[in-house]
């Protein structure tokens, strides 16, 4: 599996997607690999504030339950919906279809502290 | 494991839904004509109170539900029947004198609103015990009221915070470790707290420096597990302590693996201020659906003003409750808590006497160890250490045949054998864990390491067996994915037709049930 490039990565396994100062949150494949069939997913309200690495929401698979942390400091403008409602698309889709938020970022520079796709993958390696 | 079929034959019975096994028309009843005039039911209900209909109740005889809930009895798997491994769990044996004592008349006829004079001995029973768990933890004093564990922990977490506020501090976060009971950052959280999860070090504990790199003066608490979920004891705990102390903050320790410590070391000694206790895991009384639980919180001197009333007080002879307390966080159940269960887990204790409480703890760690040390040649332990009452592996070993622990725990179930937990802690990823407890004994022991060691074996040479498991059992292995996405949490008619209905097989109804609760 490729880890987009453009893409950065928190060590709890969520990527961020920046276009401007809007950024796309989703969970890596290797977490949803390590999760197995999810089955649940709790998102915030749109218009809810986190600051980086906060927990904004839960994801249950069978085997397990888990949160999920901001890679940036953001305010919720959009939920995936049909995640929510089809929790397997994160399982099969976890880097495009299985996005589960957008998020208007506050501080652009907390980007540069997150690993890049190599960085993780070597992260991700070292982990298993 | 030579007649293994034998072994499951329990689970191999099938038996239909009482919907399924419902006939039109036939009655558990035979009632005599009224002799009074009939009121119609329109006349009797409110419109908004009536059901418009009722659909497929089951009809059946008297007989008909004996032997269904007999047989259903009979497929249950219970700590009477064999080894119930499950980590973190503690299901040991329930002394029958337990149980005996509990149905004395005066226990069982006892009321609650009965004026303290009629209930003295019953007083008499929670002060004792109340002593006793103090003595046992090393603690000051106590309350019985909380329901459980889970209870008792939120109990707790009042406790500190009418004391925070009690002394004019604002503190907002409770620091949890990743190796503690899933419990803890759901009480936090429900006590009003925010959630800090600490990451256990390459040992498998919290080290000091992970936890000074947390403090702050907004630190309520730390809720360390001791021994962890790992099975690992805490071995810093007096410098932990020590760091919360200079920092204001309380050190709170979930005492749900206390079958590990008792009668050899006591938290109270290691400077925890607050604690719980599972009276149904350590101290024997029923559990996992045989409850109801009990989870006393045993607390210094400093955190006694806010305990919950009423408590049990005694002068001289004479026991009575104390209604008021103005510290006091106020009740947190109804009447006296499960005193039910408190008579079973003071009997359990006088039972052993002072001289050999000791005796759990030496045998629950024993055992844990005996099934580490047999073990480990064939599955892999990821924190391989000197554990206390229960062990952890994982399906490292297994994986590169296609083998994962939910195959492992199935298989299980083939060989008559109630799995371990499986998946949890969750910082084990695959995780295995086993408690045996301190009443198996060495053949018990020994018929749980040869099932285990026969999967492995068939793991590596045909994991096709293991995958497929459990071949045994009345029903195959059920689809979790889609009974958890789409639970049908309502049995229908029209999903589910009785048998003389339509024909709809008991392997279907029974995959809809599946987590419906």
């Amino acid at each position: 599996m490729k880890y987009p490039e453009s893409y950065r990565y928190t060590r709890e396994h969520e990527w961020i997607h920046l276009e401007g100062d809007i950024g796309t949150v989703g969970i890596t494949h290797y977490a949803q690999e390590q999760l197995g069939d999810i089955v649940y997913i709790e998102l915030p309200a749109v218009g809810q504030t986190f600051r980086q690495l906060q927990a904004f929401g839960t994801v249950e698979s069978v085997k397990t339950a888990a949160d999920l942390y901001m890679p940036m400091s953001g305010e919720i403008i959009e939920v995936n919906q049909e995640v929510v409602n089809h929790p397997e698309i994160i399982n099969q889709s976890p880097h495009e279809r299985g996005w589960l938020i957008r998020i208007r970022v506050h501080d652009l520079t907390e980007f540069d502290r997150l690993m890049s796709a190599q960085e993780y993958e070597a992260y991700v390696e070292q982990s298993s | 494991m030579r007649d293994s079929n034998r072994t499951t034959q329990h689970i191999a019975l099938e038996e239909p839904l009482l919907f399924e096994r419902s006939r039109p028309g036939r009655v558990g009843y035979s009632l005599p004509p009224t002799g009074v005039p009939e009121t119609p039911v329109e006349d009797l209900v409110p419109t908004h109170l009536r059901r418009d209909r009722v659909e497929g109740l089951p009809e059946l005889s008297e007989f008909d539900v004996v032997r269904h809930f007999n047989r259903l009895a009979q497929w249950n798997y219970c700590i009477d029947r064999g080894i119930y491994p499950l980590g973190s769990c503690t299901m040991k044996y329930n002394p029958r004198l337990n149980e005996a004592i509990a149905r004395w008349a005066a226990f069982t006829e006892a009321h609650p609103y009965l004026p303290d004079e009629f209930i003295q001995g019953c007083l008499a029973i929670q002060w004792h015990l109340e002593r006793y768990l103090c003595e046992i933890t090393g603690m000051d004093a106590a309350t019985l009221q909380p329901a459980a564990g889970a209870h008792g922990e939120l109990t707790g977490l009042l406790l500190i915070r009418a004391c925070l506020e009690d002394r004019g501090e604002k503190r907002t976060r409770i620091l949890v470790p990743d190796s503690a009971h899933g419990t803890n950052p759901a009480s936090a959280a429900l006590g009003g707290f925010e959630v800090v999860h600490l990451k256990s070090d390459e040992r498998g504990l919290l080290s000091p420096s992970t936890l000074r790199a947390a403090m702050g003066r907004d630190v309520a608490a730390l809720m360390i597990t001791n021994p962890n979920t790992l099975g690992l004891f805490e071995e810093d705990i007096l410098e932990i302590a020590d760091i919360l102390h200079e920092w204001g903050a309380f050190l709170y320790m979930d005492g749900a693996n206390m079958n590990a410590l008792v009668g050899i070391a006591r938290p109270g000694d290691m400077g925890v201020d607050v604690l719980h206790l599972n009276l149904h895991k350590t101290f024997s009384t029923p559990h996992g659906g045989g409850g109801p639980g009990s989870g006393p919180v045993c607390v210094k001197a400093s955190l006694a003003p806010y305990l919950p009333v009423p408590r049990v007080a005694r002068e001289g002879d004479r026991y009575y409750r104390v209604w008021e307390s103005p510290k006091s966080i106020g009740r947190v159940k109804a009447f006296q808590g499960h005193f039910g269960v408190h008579v079973r887990a003071l009997a359990y204790i006088l039972s052993f006497g002072r001289d050999h409480l000791r005796d759990i703890a030496v045998h629950a760690v024993l055992n844990a160890n005996y099934l580490m040390a047999r073990l480990k040649p064939y599955y892999h332990l990821p924190y391989d250490r000197r554990v206390m009452h229960e062990v952890v592996f994982n399906d490292r070993r297994q994986n590169p045949s296609g083998v994962t622990t939910m195959d492992i725990a199935k298989r299980l179930i083939d060989y008559g054998l109630h799995p371990p937990t499986v998946y949890f802690p969750l910082i084990v990823p695959g995780a295995l864990m086993i408690e045996p407890t301190e009443t198996e004994s060495l053949e018990e022991l020994d018929r749980l390491v040869e099932a285990l060691v026969q999967i492995a074996r068939e793991a590596a040479e045909r994991p096709e067996i293991v995958c497929s498991a459990p071949q045994k059992s009345a029903f195959r292995r059920f689809d979790e994915v889609e009974a958890a996405r789409h639970p049908i949490l309502r049995w229908s008619p029209q999903d589910f037709p009785p048998a003389w209905k339509g024909t709809k097989g008991i392997e279907q109804n029974v995959k809809g049930q599946g987590h419906s609760t």
